[in-house]
């Protein structure tokens, strides 16, 4: 058993429609329940599917295009599956002052990856993000949730094949 | 610029009881208090650049284009959000705002197609006008760069192109959908350059939640959402105020005109009903009236098997007459009849009645409303004293409880829907009391507090059980029923309401709905502030159809939910026209304005104005008149837009009943399904092609007006006045007007309606008289029409109509958005994207238990007849219950309805019918029969030579 980013209990088998509807139930009557209910459907698929939409548009009384809407607006909801290896480099103007732009170029040759894009082993997805927030020790970097400052391009290449 | 448009304020009205004064580019304005800058200067003539504004919507501030400079203000606040302040000084052009607005400008247009020569909105864009406006004279930015210019269009609805290549993002069309028609079927797709307006989740338009209400494509500034019809003809050049012949609703629309060809039909921002807003039917089916099929000149036949042959109108008018005249004379005056049309205007139906009761000389007069609200009219009138709502539409703003029952207004009144979902969405609660699952009881941000899915025709047990929990538990309203109803009446039926068969445990067991429910639901509308009541044909047509009728009535009394705005009685009506067929004498045994027939005193007004003794007694009802046929007393009719033949209950019946008549007259648009046993057809005219008034549900008279030749040569009024002539009986009208002269001066009611002050006014609610010279918006304040209101005694009969285990289920009927009742004008429409076919919704228990899996082809029994269609499984219906509408002919669902009928008005009980579902592989033995016979007795000779 595992918990969701807001504590919904996942469950790992059954259809979609029955894990989406488990993760609707753990919300019952919240207010605002759309975006803790769409972190919890990432967190038990890796993206929200569309197919999840519908049940989710139905369970919280939306329309689908609402939560067609919502999930689009934030780059963090996925439509697929990212790699095993999440690796998001920073791009605000202190990591790009600092090199970010340089570094990222490296490590996406690195892994043959455009932006967003997933190695075909579906081991890392390299994604931009803005900002961390790690101004002052910029560059930054986050994989798989975890945040990395003053890296360079080797020291990114190395965590996201799965090193420390 | 648009020379069709209405003025935009670009932000809502206010009403406020404060003025403020501020200054404009100098001039001195007084607006009421939280009217926006925007709007202010705009009242005042001083036009602030705007796009994504416009006052059907609230401001949103996103366009930056009305920005202005306020003195003692920082920065440049946008208009439209910026609340007008005491003393505020405002310059709407200044240098500053002027090069802020041409580079806003430049960004959008960098981003746009520049094929404005092209365009179809070319000379009506907004996007278009801004430019000009703001003097944009160069994009520096190039089209070089990223864009969307190469987006591909969405086809997918007939009616409508969605083109995102010009698409501002707005977000008007999204605004639209979710604040006015209250769908939320279109969102602002990605975020930032991305964003993108998209249908569901970024798929068609028709694959989408979208109602094709068109309220998205009204309120597009460019070309992006446009009709198709005017992509294909040009943007119109006039518009004419009219009103619309589909629901009860009565929307105002602007026909906007090309020469006599309609291009648009746009809500009127000015309609009282429906403030600008529309459905499908309403916006875009109007094409039936130029449809191939329609018939533009009359027909003659001998018998109803030989062809059909074209006649000039005199042929076919002398042909009516004389067999008229024969069958008088041959069978008495009592053989004759005539039916008016809840389609048609007040001022033609007055003549259809008055041809029969004037120059047939009988009393043998009847209209569509004896099958949908003839138990309304019984009811109210009993109760309240009149045959009418008692609320304007605009009431629903102030309920705070609002209950359905028997209806389903999203798809049988859709643009009244639309306004209940924003007041449900303000917070009013809900309850729905209906055997299906309707929409309103849960959509989107709508949620009924409580849903009473009862067992269909059981409405007069649950009423009588809310009527129980209200009076046991103190909760009427004594000061109420002490002043305003008669107490006697009042205190038997509290006494009859406390009987023990009515406690909510008793019904539940009759009714299928849980005690509880019906208690919360009793209290909630006892309890919960200005409670309105708004029900359908789910509660008249029914064996005990008035009983319901007069048990909500009770009800409203009982909780002192009456005369005043949010509360009341508010029948939902179905027909454009049906209040006012009522109001103008259609019934057997009422005058003008609900007066008995026997009254002397009104009898001998219209004895002194039409020159004639009018009949004492009352003449037949539909039904007394097809019995009366079979037995060889009845032999003509005069059937003005009513298909009898498919509408009417047992078909079999009806059909065998026209068989032995021996004149039938059918004045229709098209071919209908009664036309097939008539003998002369006279071809009718479309509401686009006339001139009169409908009345609405709400009591609203509105003009219809003529914006195109009749194609049949004649408006509907004319045609009767046609044939009165031909049997002697003078008629000389030369325009409606002068028949609402007539009927004003025989209808207290109606003492002040003329055409003049409709065209003051734009509309008027009946009673209109001396005094109330402006109409009435809310009726029975401050007493009722009749004195006191009456309580009735409601008792619960169940029906005869019974399940067994031959029928053991019980179908129900009903209406959906796209289509309008039997079709005749919407399946000649693009409308049939939307429903191909009737479908028989059963529940998933009753589907597995009978071997049916969703889209079989099903047999539907009961004891009356037999006929096939395909099977939905859902659970919108509850176990035992199966559900379909009557849109088509081939389904031919009143084969299968009972003759079963109110007590009261002999209003047919529809909406209950025992019957037996069993898988099939095709057409019944009728539906064959019918079909042959169908296409052999509609059959047109034509001329040789043309």
């Amino acid at each position: 058993m595992t918990l969701g980013y807001h504590g919904a209990i996942m469950t790992p088998t059954g259809s979609l429609e029955a894990r989406v509807l488990a993760i609707l139930a753990h919300h019952a009557g919240r207010e605002g329940a759309l975006l803790p209910v769409l972190h919890d459907v990432q967190a038990a698929f890796g993206c929200v599917p569309q197919e999840a939409v519908p049940v989710i548009a139905k369970g919280l009384n939306l329309s689908r295009a609402e939560v067609h809407g919502v999930v689009t607006f934030y780059h963090d909801f996925r439509s697929e599956p990212a790699g095993r290896r999440h690796v998001r480099i920073c791009r605000g103007e202190a990591c790009q002052a600092m090199g970010a732009d340089a570094l990222a170029t490296r490590v996406l040759a690195h892994f043959r990856l455009d932006w967003d894009g997933t190695t075909s082993d579906g081991a890392v997805t390299v994604s931009p993000i803005f900002c961390l927030g790690l101004c002052s020790v910029a560059p930054a970097v986050q994989v798989d949730g975890a945040v990395h400052a003053r890296v360079s391009a080797e020291v990114v290449i190395r965590l996201a094949e799965g090193g420390t | 610029m648009n020379r069709c448009a209405e003025k935009d304020f670009g932000t809502p009205g206010v009403v406020s009881d404060r003025m403020v004064c501020l200054t404009v580019d100098g001039v001195g304005l007084s607006v009421p208090e939280g009217t926006s800058v925007l709007r202010a200067a705009r009242e005042a003539g001083i036009d602030i650049p705007k796009l994504c504004a416009t006052d059907s919507l609230e401001a949103f501030g996103s366009c930056r284009l009305c920005v202005v400079e306020i003195e003692g203000r920082n920065g440049t606040p946008a208009s439209c959000t910026t609340p007008v302040a005491d003393g505020m000084v405002v310059r709407t052009q200044t240098p500053l705002v002027a090069r802020l607005r041409r580079n806003v400008m430049e960004l959008y247009v960098s981003d746009h197609p520049l094929d404005c020569l092209t365009c179809s909105a070319n000379g009506d864009c907004e996007l278009q006008d801004m430019a000009g406006a703001v003097g944009l004279r160069e994009v520096r930015y190039g089209t070089e760069g990223a864009n969307h210019l190469d987006l591909p269009a969405d086809e997918s609805n007939p009616y409508f192109t969605y083109d995102p290549s010009k698409c501002i993002a707005c977000s008007r069309c999204v605004r639209a959908c979710a604040d006015i028609q209250g769908t939320f079927a279109l969102t602002i797709e990605g975020r930032g350059f991305a964003s993108r307006v998209a249908a569901g989740q970024a798929e068609s338009f028709l694959a989408s939640e979208c109602v094709s209400c068109g309220a998205c494509v009204q309120a597009c500034p460019t070309a992006t959402l446009n009709e198709k019809s005017v992509i294909e003809n040009g943007v119109p050049e006039r518009a004419v105020t009219t009103t619309c012949a589909y629901c009860g609703v009565g929307c105002s629309f602007r026909a906007e005109m090309r020469g006599e060809q309609v291009i648009r039909m746009v809500p009127s921002r000015d309609g009282k009903a429906n403030h600008g807003h529309s459905c499908v039917k309403g916006r875009f089916a109007w094409g039936y009236a130029t449809h191939r099929e329609r018939v533009l000149k009359p027909l003659i036949r001998a018998r109803t098997d030989d062809p059909w042959h074209e006649v000039s109108w005199e042929e076919a008018i002398a042909h009516a007459a004389s067999e008229f005249r024969r069958i008088r004379e041959k069978y008495g005056r009592l053989s004759l009849g005539g039916v008016t049309s809840s389609r048609c205007t007040n001022e033609e139906t007055f003549l259809v009645q008055k041809l029969v009761r004037a120059a047939f000389g009988n009393n043998n007069v009847d209209t569509c409303a004896r099958v949908c609200h003839s138990p309304t009219g019984y009811g109210l009138k009993t109760t309240f004293g009149t045959s009418a709502g008692t609320q304007d539409f605009d009431s629903v703003e102030q309920a705070d409880v609002i209950v359905v029952i028997g209806a389903n207004p999203t798809d049988g009144h859709p643009v009244f829907a639309s306004r209940m979902k924003q007041r449900l969405r303000e917070g009013a609660r809900l309850i729905v009391i209906d055997p299906r699952r309707i929409d309103l009881v849960r959509s989107p941000h709508v949620q009924a507090d409580f849903h009473l899915a009862l067992r269909p025709g059981t409405n007069v047990a649950v009423l009588a059980a809310m009527a129980h929990v209200i009076v046991r538990d103190n909760l009427v309203d004594m000061d109420f029923v002490r002043s305003r109803c008669e107490m006697d009446a009042f205190s038997a039926w509290a006494s009859f309401v406390m009987q023990p068969e009515n406690a909510p445990e008793a019904v539940a067991r009759v009714s299928g709905v849980p005690a509880a429910d019906i208690e919360g639901a009793a209290r909630l509308y006892a309890t919960g502030g200005n409670a309105a009541i708004y029900y359908g044909l789910g509660v008249t047509e029914h064996s005990q159809g008035t009983t319901a009728v007069m048990a909500i009535a009770n009800l409203a009394m009982a909780t002192g939910n009456m005369g005043r705005p949010g509360v009341g009685v508010n029948p939902l009506r179905g027909q454009n026209n049906v209040q006012g067929s009522c109001d103008m004498g259609s019934f057997p045994h009422e005058l003008a304005g609900y007066r008995h027939v026997s009254d002397d005193a009104v009898r001998g007004a219209f004895d002194a104005m039409w020159g004639v003794r009018l009949d004492a007694e009352p003449g037949l009802r539909i039904p007394n008149m097809l019995d009366a046929a079979i037995e060889g007393r009845f032999k003509g009719i005069y059937i003005q837009g009513e298909d009898i033949v498919q509408s009417d209950p047992n078909t079999r019946h009806v059909a065998e009943a026209f068989a032995a008549m021996e004149c039938v007259v059918v004045h229709d648009l098209f071919l209908n399904e009664t036309a097939n046993y008539a003998h002369v057809f006279l071809p009718g005219s479309t509401f686009l092609e006339k001139n009169g008034t409908f009345t609405n549900a709400e009591r609203r008279i509105q003009r219809v007006r003529k914006v195109m030749t009749p194609r049949n040569g004649h408006e509907d009024w004319q045609i009767t006045q046609m044939m009165a002539q031909a049997l002697d009986y003078p008629m000389h009208y030369d325009h409606p007007s002068q028949i609402m002269t007539e009927i004003s001066a025989l209808t207290p009611s109606f003492a002040g309606v003329t055409y003049e002050r409709l065209d003051a006014l734009g509309s008027i609610q009946w009673p209109c008289n001396a005094t109330a010279p402006e109409g009435t918006p809310v009726m029975h304040a401050p007493g009722f029409v009749r004195g006191k209101g009456r309580f009735m005694i409601t008792a619960y009969v169940p029906t005869e109509e019974r399940t067994g285990p031959r029928f053991p289920l019980l179908l129900t009927t009903g209406r959906i958005l796209s289509q309008y009742n039997v079709g005749v004008q919407t399946r000649r429409t693009a409308n049939v994207v939307w429903h191909k076919e009737d479908v028989l919704e059963i529940h998933p228990h009753d589907a597995e238990e009978r071997g049916i899996r969703d889209g079989d082809w099903v047999k539907l029994a009961s004891r009356e007849g037999e006929t096939s269609l395909r099977a939905h499984v859902t659970d919108r219906v509850a176990p035992g219950v199966v559900y379909t509408t009557f849109h088509r002919p081939e389904t031919q669902a009143n084969v299968v309805t009972t003759e079963h009928s109110d007590w009261a008005t002999n209003c047919p009980e529809y909406k209950v019918t025992a019957v037996q579902v069993s898988p099939t592989n095709g057409l019944t033995q009728w539906q064959k029969v019918h079909d042959d016979f169908a296409h052999s007795h509609a059959r047109v000779e034509t001329v040789a030579g043309e």
